[in-house]
């Protein structure tokens, strides 16, 4: 049969593919639907976290902080309560990670403070000597996309049917309307800080990197 | 059938892909030393302002060595070796020529453009797959360019089976083109924007959480599967018995673990993924079929070891057969490696640890970086018509590299099990020993011999590099081309 198949390249190709393909289908196709519902109370990120967010992609923070406790008494008493897969409902893209050179993340709202994260973004081994981390002192002076946040929750209501708008969900509204919110989330993280240039760009309305990291950052419980 | 002499292989892509996989080897390997450095000390981590930190570079290393070099180094073989052992040359076809041009300027475009893409901080964030959504269209593009030059030239053959190489080649092209689109499946967030001004750049995934993970580890590990195991080993299957000038030990073997390793492979994506929140059946699968996968693996290594029967001596009088017979043997270890590491137990410890970056790394610098080096030495001699310029250098290269690799793998297996154990030790009162940073700091000497091994093996590849620069340019010229041991000038 072998001999055959290596004579006809089509048809070899057309196995080889079959062959290959099909345990994919079987491991994703059975939970699929399951593995997407979310735990009772879930909320979407507002659009501020999600700007935090897009930040955390954007500086890849996932390359060393994972996102995922994994149930071992070691990591539930380091970093809090395993995950469950419905807390992640809403992650898209999932941001698990694969590589601790840093601790764990998922909780990470449960034991620091907007202030802690201040000092250490800013200089990292001002608050953990020894820490590996280099200095995010750009976050300081970026802006946040606030637009694209928008647009991304945007699709994830239309397309994926997030609860944005809905009744004690996170409200999402028009441009104008996220915008506005946006930046009064931001006067209320900038509160908590004592940078003064980031206290002063929120005051005008712009809304700096590390603003929105925070957010986010606070948001994971 | 028509002698090989009649037919006049035409190399001009395969000298452009030979170029593109060492300009990119170099770049993606200093970026891997440098940020290899950056763990060892990361002051360097804050000379370059937001794009020299150690999360942006990452990606420019892993996508520069993977999809620069790494398939690169496929692509180009692949057109070498698909003429000769399909018996036609690409110059009997403008059409297919044309598309084998176009192949390569987009992948080198695509490359170069991720490097900037991804420096600017433009990620979709999945690991190996982080480029953003017009990437992705131009690296399917490419893709199917290079799938209509394959099968056309399969078309086109004289020789009615195909090789070995050729099933491994194939399986590449068609695991990769579904493994890339699925896990791709992202919707650009420019088209729910309303009024905001939104960047175009951007796009979120089909799946969300749980779901996502799995399709990406499902890609991840198949990623490996099919970039850096099938196509070198459709590489070691023409390289090593043309090389030698000895026959292939056993067709029954090569066809037990082509199809063995077809069958199991995609199962074991689920060992990423042990412990997390997919369902406990897919963790026990990915597994078991993990350690199942050893059979396949060993296959194939096995037989290429075993082609050398009656012929060792050529380890002494050839550094090219080193480069093979090493690779085939880092193979061993690694898919040894690999499974021990799938299981759960092992795992526990292991995963979210430096032995898994070590794993990956016995694999890519071992394996797949010797055999693509190896063969595009042997490709040198037929594509440029030139002696190899030389053996001395080769040998040196030899040894400087392979010293690194066993730095870099060791000090990461240690580094790993430190740290694993460390996260999960208590003391007498049952409180957590050591705080995180305890198990950050007691790494600094393994991440600094890291970059040491890291180091040597970036200095093998410039003399690589050198060494094929001199040969293409200052080599003696070969009047006729060499049937097996490719000539060298010592």
């Amino acid at each position: 049969m072998f001999h055959w198949l290596e004579q006809r390249p089509f048809f070899f190709a057309v196995v080889l593919f079959l062959t290959v393909a099909f345990a994919g289908f079987i491991e994703a196709i059975p939970d699929f639907a399951k593995a997407s519902q979310p735990i009772a109370g879930l909320k979407p990120h507002t659009v501020l976290q999600l700007a935090g967010r897009q930040v955390y992609i954007k500086d890849n923070c996932l390359s060393c902080h994972s996102q995922l406790i994994r149930p071992f008494k070691s990591e539930t008493d380091r970093y809090g309560m395993y995950s469950l897969s419905g807390e992640y409902a809403y992650d898209r893209p999932f941001l698990w990670g694969s590589k601790r050179t840093g601790p764990d993340l998922h909780r990470v709202g449960n034991y620091r403070t907007t202030e802690w994260h201040e000092n250490h973004m800013m200089n990292p081994q001002s608050v953990v000597p020894g820490s590996l981390m280099p200095s995010y002192k750009h976050q300081f002076t970026n802006m946040a996309d606030l637009a694209t946040a928008y647009a991304n929750a945007n699709t994830q209501k239309q397309l994926f049917h997030v609860p944005y708008d809905q009744k004690g969900m996170p409200k999402l509204g028009s441009w104008k309307e996220a915008e506005a919110a946006a930046k009064a989330e931001a006067k209320l993280v900038a509160a908590d800080m004592k940078n003064q240039a980031v206290k002063d760009a929120v005051a005008k309305g712009q809304v700096p990197e590390i603003v929105a990291l925070i957010a986010y950052l606070n948001s994971l419980k | 059938m028509q002698s090989n002499a009649q037919i006049e292989y035409d190399y001009s892509v395969v000298r452009l892909f030979t170029f593109a996989t060492i300009l990119f080897g170099i770049i993606g390997m200093s970026v891997g030393v440098i940020i290899a450095l950056q763990l060892a000390f990361p002051e360097l981590s804050n000379l370059l302002g937001e794009y020299g930190t150690f999360g942006r570079l990452r990606p420019l290393h892993t996508n520069g060595v993977a999809f620069g070099f790494t398939v690169g180094g496929i692509i180009g073989t692949w057109y070498y070796v698909g003429q000769r052992t399909l018996k036609m040359s690409l110059s009997e076809s403008p059409f297919l020529m044309k598309v084998a041009k176009w192949n390569f300027w987009l992948y080198f475009i695509t490359i170069l453009l991720a490097v900037v893409t991804l420096g600017m901080g433009y990620s979709t964030s999945k690991e190996y797959a982080q480029l953003e959504w017009p990437l992705d269209v131009l690296v399917v593009i490419w893709w199917v360019l290079w799938g209509v030059a394959m099968f056309g030239m399969i078309g086109m053959r004289r020789e009615r089976a195909i090789y070995v190489s050729t099933w491994y080649y194939m399986s590449s092209w068609l695991a990769v083109a579904m493994l890339y689109i699925f896990n791709n499946m992202e919707v650009p967030t420019f088209l729910f924007s309303g009024d905001a001004p939104s960047s175009i750049m951007h796009s979120v995934s089909m799946y969300a959480g749980t779901n996502d993970a799995l399709v990406q580890w499902w890609y991840g590990h198949n990623a490996v599967a099919f970039v850096f195991t099938t196509p070198i080993i459709g590489m070691i299957y023409y390289f090593l018995p043309k090389e030698s000038g000895q026959n292939v030990f056993s067709y029954k073997l090569s066809v037990l673990a082509f199809w063995g390793l077809m069958f199991v492979y995609l199962w074991a994506g689920g060992h990423h993924l042990l412990y997390s929140t997919v369902p406990d059946w897919m963790q026990t699968m990915g597994s078991a079929m993990s350690i199942v996968l050893i059979l396949p693996s060993w296959g194939s290594a096995i037989n290429m070891l075993l082609t050398m029967k009656g012929e060792w001596q050529q380890l002494q009088t050839s550094p090219l057969i080193k480069f093979m017979i090493l690779a085939s043997t880092f193979y061993m270890l690694s898919t040894i490696e690999g499974p021990i590491q799938a299981i759960k137990s092992v795992n526990a410890i292991a995963h979210f640890t430096d032995w898994i970056p070590g794993h990956v790394h016995d694999g890519t610098l071992g394996w797949v970086g010797f055999m693509i080096m190896a063969s595009l030495y042997h490709m040198a001699p037929r594509i440029y018509k030139r002696e190899l310029y030389s053996k001395s250098l080769m040998d040196t290269q030899f040894w400087i590299q392979t010293t690194g690799i066993v730095l870099y793998f060791t000090s990461m297996w240690i580094a790993g099990i430190t740290q694993g154990m460390m996260w999960r030790a208590y003391d007498e009162y049952g409180s957590l020993l050591y705080s995180f940073i305890d198990t950050v700091e007691v790494l600094h000497p393994y991440y600094t011999l890291r970059a040491v091994g890291g180091t040597f093996y970036l200095i093998g590849f410039l003399m690589f590099a050198y060494n094929m620069f001199k040969t293409a340019t200052a080599g003696r010229v070969l009047d006729k081309e060499p049937a097996n041991a490719s000539p060298m000038a010592s």
